[in-house]
């Protein structure tokens, strides 16, 4: 029992209930949600250094019994994913500081902000299958409103694909979950592992385990269920592209990951060879798709799919190694991809479009800024010494290691056209001349730091930036970390032990 | 009803994926009711129905009187329809707005896509009076 368990989803709670009571002031709204931002990290801090002196940590709320009652449980994956949450939190936070109108701020938007970090977070504690249900729901309703809040054209489109897409996808969820109750009576997952294998009816449990397949997947936006998502996340405010774009598909991805290796893993020659399938085609067709397009936000939504496919792939292996390389490949991604949306937004204040043929000129009159691009991008094509290269020669490691030459060589290819993609980037915003029209007025004269407040974009930024080349730099012990949560879920009867005491 | 109740939910189901693909936008949501009750309904009867006694646990006993019919299907399915009535009623809500917006309830119109994608983006000079004001 450790009562610390509960406090990442209760401390978004009560940030997102004092921001509320300061709903027209917008200055106590700020700081209360940076404030509240930073508790959730020091929290998360705490956990994290008991589970990772002690191992796996479990609450049982209410003090009613596994499989009775809901469990919190936090391993070494559970951890890592709240980790990486509650630093993006912070970073989105402050980001928002600048980047979000006093009229979005207004109609609740930190509130939003933590009520969506709740349901994240309590996806990734919660160890029992409808309570994910739950979670999933609550982290939706608030990503439907933040993504809707502003009402514009644009956004209302992005925003009716995205919440019919999502309710279907929670809808067969629920279904795969009432399924799974009527073959086994339980939905704590640490029981639900026990009981699965005695399930005489191997091919119902491989049914369900597609059902999941489809339903995870079209939160985490796999092959061939991800046009909703380019289709979605360059319309709202860059703030809320980002945190959808770095977080929400993982949540996804983490549901695939605990689900594919506590509970289905019955018939690992069917299930995992549909997943290495999928990841290859996720990340070819993500890619392709950013090659094609000219919208800066639009291309990073395409690789964020693109990307996704080295998380599948890392999973479909199904060995340590793999597994680990999809942990370290989530977090790694989770940095460079919202950095990249981060700049993105910067850019678009300097030279008032995300088009970009009608940008240029920013390497000119921005040095730093390009720098920052730079290190992201090169992170997220895998260059060494940054953090994505780590990532990618841990997956392609386990991928040589099994034979799997073909994926392995998809897995490279597509890091070349990533490369790609971010170079067109690189020519056009950063390289090409100043457009001679349509430029703002304020571009070039703007500082970074200085008049205009600018650099309450840019600091966050730096951070991030500086994060991946730390991950770079100091992979090994992070690195470490991943394997002992690929470890821990591989061997499941740690996880169930420490939920339901010993068998 | 062990076999009635699945083949109602089927029903409602395949009913709920034929409005969906409609091109209204409230025919498509009204599919996404009748799934979200189609799953409910499919909810209940995998937990087993069955004509026995209530689950309500006398003074005295730490158990009720076997046998007793199985209460959790019920919570699980009051705790879906919540969940689904909320999102149902953003969703009517983000309809109505759409449609006062764009014009129509037509789909394919609705969905064209955006040709200026910064719109939702206050700009730097505006965001700033706003801060002002």
């Amino acid at each position: 029992m450790n009562g610390l368990l509960v406090l990442p989803v209760v401390i978004p709670l009560i940030t997102a209930t004092l921001a509320l009571l300061f709903r027209k002031s917008s200055a106590m709204q700020r700081w209360i949600g940076v404030a509240g931002m930073a508790v959730l990290l020091v929290s998360v801090a705490m956990l994290f250094r008991d589970v990772y002196g002690d191992g796996i940590q479990v609450l049982q709320l209410g003090t009613w019994e596994a499989p009775f009652g809901i469990t919190l449980v936090a391993d070494m994956l559970s951890m890592l994913m709240l980790g990486i949450s509650a630093v993006m939190g912070l970073i989105i936070a402050i980001y928002s500081i600048y980047d979000i109108d006093k009229q979005r701020e207004q109609f609740g938007y930190y509130p939003l902000l933590h009520i969506l970090l709740m349901g994240v977070n309590g996806s990734f504690l919660t160890g029992d299958i409808f309570n994910l249900y739950v979670w999933f729901e609550v982290m939706l309703i608030a990503s439907f409103i933040l993504l809707a809040l502003g009402n514009s054209r644009n956004q209302l489109q992005g925003a009716l694909k995205y919440v019919i897409i999502n309710l279907f996808s929670s809808l067969i969820f629920l279904f795969g979950v009432a399924l799974l109750y009527g073959m086994t009576g339980t939905l704590n997952m640490a029981d639900l592992a026990l009981r699965l294998p005695e399930v005489e009816n191997v091919g119902l449990v491989t049914t369900v385990a597609m059902i999941f397949l489809v339903s995870f997947g079209i939160k985490a936006a796999i092959f061939p269920l991800f046009f909703w998502l380019p289709a979605s996340y360059h319309t709202p405010p860059v703030a809320i592209s980002a945190i959808f774009g770095g977080l929400l598909t993982k949540v996804g991805v983490y549901a695939l990951i605990r689900v594919f290796t506590l509970l289905f893993t019955q018939d690992v020659g069917y299930t995992h060879t549909i997943l290495i399938w999928v990841a290859g085609f996720t990340m070819v067709t993500g890619v392709l798709g950013a090659a094609s397009h000219y919208e800066f936000r639009k291309i990073l939504s395409f690789h964020i799919v693109s990307q996704i496919g080295y998380m599948i792939m890392g999973l479909a292996f199904n060995t340590a190694l793999g597994l680990m390389g999809a942990i370290f490949y989530v977090l790694h991604n989770i940095l460079a991809k919202t950095n990249l949306f981060l700049i993105s937004g910067i850019a678009q204040r300097l030279m008032g479009t995300f088009e970009l043929k009608q940008m240029g000129g920013l390497y000119r009159h921005y040095p730093f800024l390009a720098a920052l691009f730079l290190i992201s991008a090169f992170a997220l094509a895998g260059f060494p010494p940054l953090s994505g290269f780590w990532a990618k020669l841990t997956l392609v490691k386990a991928g040589l290691s099994l034979g799997e030459y073909v994926i392995t060589a998809v897995a490279i290819l597509v890091g070349l056209l990533t490369l790609f993609s971010m170079t067109k980037i690189w020519m056009t915003a950063f390289w090409a001349a100043v457009p001679e029209k349509g430029v703002p007025d304020h571009f070039g004269k703007m500082p970074l730091f200085g008049a205009g407040n600018l650099y309450i974009m840019v600091v966050p930024v730096m951070i991030v930036a500086g994060l991946i080349i730390l991950v770079g730099l100091f992979a090994q012990p992070l690195l470490e970390i991943c394997l002992t949560a690929a470890e821990q879920l591989l061997d499941p009867s740690v996880y169930i032990e420490a939920v339901m005491g010993p068998q | 009803m062990d076999t009635i109740l699945p083949i109602l939910a089927g029903a409602i189901f395949a009913t709920g994926i034929y409005m969906l693909l409609r091109q209204s936008l409230i025919l498509t949501i009204i599919g996404i009711i009748l799934i979200s009750n189609s799953v409910n309904l499919a909810l209940f009867s995998l937990g087993r129905i069955s004509t026995e006694n209530p689950p309500l646990i006398a003074a005295g006993s730490v158990m009720p009187e076997a046998p007793f019919a199985n209460p959790l299907p019920q919570a699980l399915i009051l705790t879906a329809i919540v969940i689904g009535f909320g999102l149902l009623a953003f969703a009517l809500a983000l309809a109505y707005r759409s449609y006062k917006e764009l014009g129509t309830v037509n789909q394919d119109e609705l969905l064209e896509d955006p040709e200026d994608t910064s719109s939702a983006i206050v700009t730097h000079t505006e965001n700033n009076e706003n801060r002002d004001s």
